[in-house]
């Protein structure tokens, strides 16, 4: 039988016949990954809580014929556990799991940046250090630019016009010059404009100093654009909540 | 493929859960063989099944009448409610005979990536049960994967202002197992939740 070895974060697990689950994987070097772990729902099973969602593990896997098999898994680091016992911060990174299911959709197409990005985004989560929202929404603006979607926030969107512009068109792909402004799009604060323009460069002093009403607009519009792109409402999104 | 009635009850049977095309045939053909009485017994538990059980008004267990079996028990011990996802965990905590209280089904846990939040879920009914004041502890006994630890955080957060003794069932070794195969995380556990040994 073929194996591979690959570190990856579980997504998410779903349930298979009696005690076994399907659990979905962003890896490291075979892109997403769905693969079955056998007895894992039983109490003596030697997975244990290593396949829950958000785990890091070390994998070896069996390749099937329809579903690859997980045949061992280590722990890297479980980020579950500093998440499960805090609301804001679970409902935080489940959003950026669905997410990351979502813009990696042919299964073992390799995306590194992406894996790295979800690494590294719930590890911050993690540790604490800032509003979940607010890595949330660092998170959501930079999966979109590794995807090709980085929204213009320096520029026009459609006539490339260099400047801080106020208007915030999601169809052209961000900020838009008075001259290609469509009519009925949304004109944010221009503090906001900064937050996001600071989210996507990771200036986390800028972010950390940002007004409440600034944050909600910024992940009203992250949302929106992010939903536009995906053709796809994202189901856990509607669940995040605010520290 | 058979006649009709008998193809019917193979497609009718390999519906259920883990039942395969094969099974379902076996399944088939063993019933023709079997003696009239038992498959009238079966069809009637089946159409019965239906019929009589719903789900209890006070604790959304399942039941056959108004309220299920532990919630009319007058030996139960009013003061304590055992927070669980399913019917069957109820089915499960029973069989250990260690808890006199009442249950509370929620019918699942909080899944944002499914679509489940709070509002999907048995809480409000749990909220007003605990407003008249006669519960003084909450045992959350919801599943120990990720998903049923957010919903414990949910709820403890949510009665918090109640001032009720909140538990959470411990996590740790399962008995008859190794200690090597342990994941870190099962291990954490048991280790800061040790107890003194005091012989």
């Amino acid at each position: 039988m073929k194996l591979y070895r690959d570190e990856g974060i579980v997504l998410r697990t779903q349930k298979l016949g009696e005690a076994d689950r399907i659990i979905s994987l962003l890896t490291r070097r075979n892109g997403r990954v769905r693969a079955v772990a056998k007895g894992v729902r039983r109490t003596k099973s030697r997975f244990g809580a290593r396949l829950e969602p958000f785990t890091h593990v070390d994998l070896q896997i069996h390749i099937g014929r329809s579903l690859d098999v997980i045949g061992q898994a280590e722990t890297i680091r479980p980020y579950g556990e500093a998440l499960g016992g805090d609301y804001p911060r679970y409902t935080a990174g489940t959003a950026m799991l669905e997410t990351a299911e979502r813009l990696t959709a042919v299964e073992k197409e390799p995306s590194l940046r992406q894996f790295l990005l979800l690494v590294g985004g719930l590890r911050t989560l993690g540790d604490g250090s800032h509003d979940p929202r607010l890595v949330l929404d660092a998170f959501l603006l930079r999966s979109l630019a590794v995807a090709g979607y980085a929204p213009a926030l320096t520029e026009c969107a459609r006539c490339g016009d260099p400047g801080s512009h106020r208007t915030f068109a999601i169809p052209s792909g961000g900020l838009v010059c008075a001259n290609c402004r469509p009519t009925g799009v949304a004109t944010p604060a221009h503090e906001t404009i900064g937050l996001m323009i600071a989210l996507l460069r990771g200036d986390w002093e800028v972010a950390d100093t940002s007004e409440h009403r600034h944050r909600q607009e910024c992940s009203g519009l992250v949302a929106k654009y992010l939903q536009w792109h995906l053709e796809h409402s994202l189901r856990s999104l509607r669940l995040v909540e605010r520290a | 493929m058979y006649e009709g009635v008998v193809q019917n009850l193979i497609d009718e049977l390999g519906r259920l859960p883990g039942i395969g095309p094969k099974s379902a045939q076996r399944i088939a053909f063993h019933l023709l063989a079997a003696d009239p009485a038992d498959v009238k017994r079966l069809s009637s538990a089946l159409t019965e099944v239906k019929e009589r059980v719903r789900f209890c008004s006070v604790c959304g267990n399942v039941a056959e009448d108004e309220e299920c079996r532990v919630c009319r028990d007058p030996r139960r011990d009013l003061a304590i409610i055992c927070v669980v996802e399913e019917p069957k965990d109820v089915v499960a905590i029973e069989k250990t005979r260690e808890f006199r209280g009442r249950y509370h089904v929620l019918g699942g846990a909080i899944s944002p990536i499914e679509g489940i939040g709070p509002d999907d879920l048995r809480v409000r009914e749990l909220m007003t049960r605990l407003a008249d004041g006669q519960v003084t502890e909450l045992i959350l006994a919801t599943d120990p994967n990720l998903e049923g630890e957010a919903t414990a955080t949910y709820l403890a957060r949510l009665v918090k202002p109640l001032g009720l003794r909140v538990t959470r069932l411990a996590s740790g070794l399962p008995v008859g197992g190794d200690l090597e195969y342990a994941d870190e995380v099962t291990l954490g556990r048991a280790f800061e939740g040790r107890r003194l040994l005091d012989v």
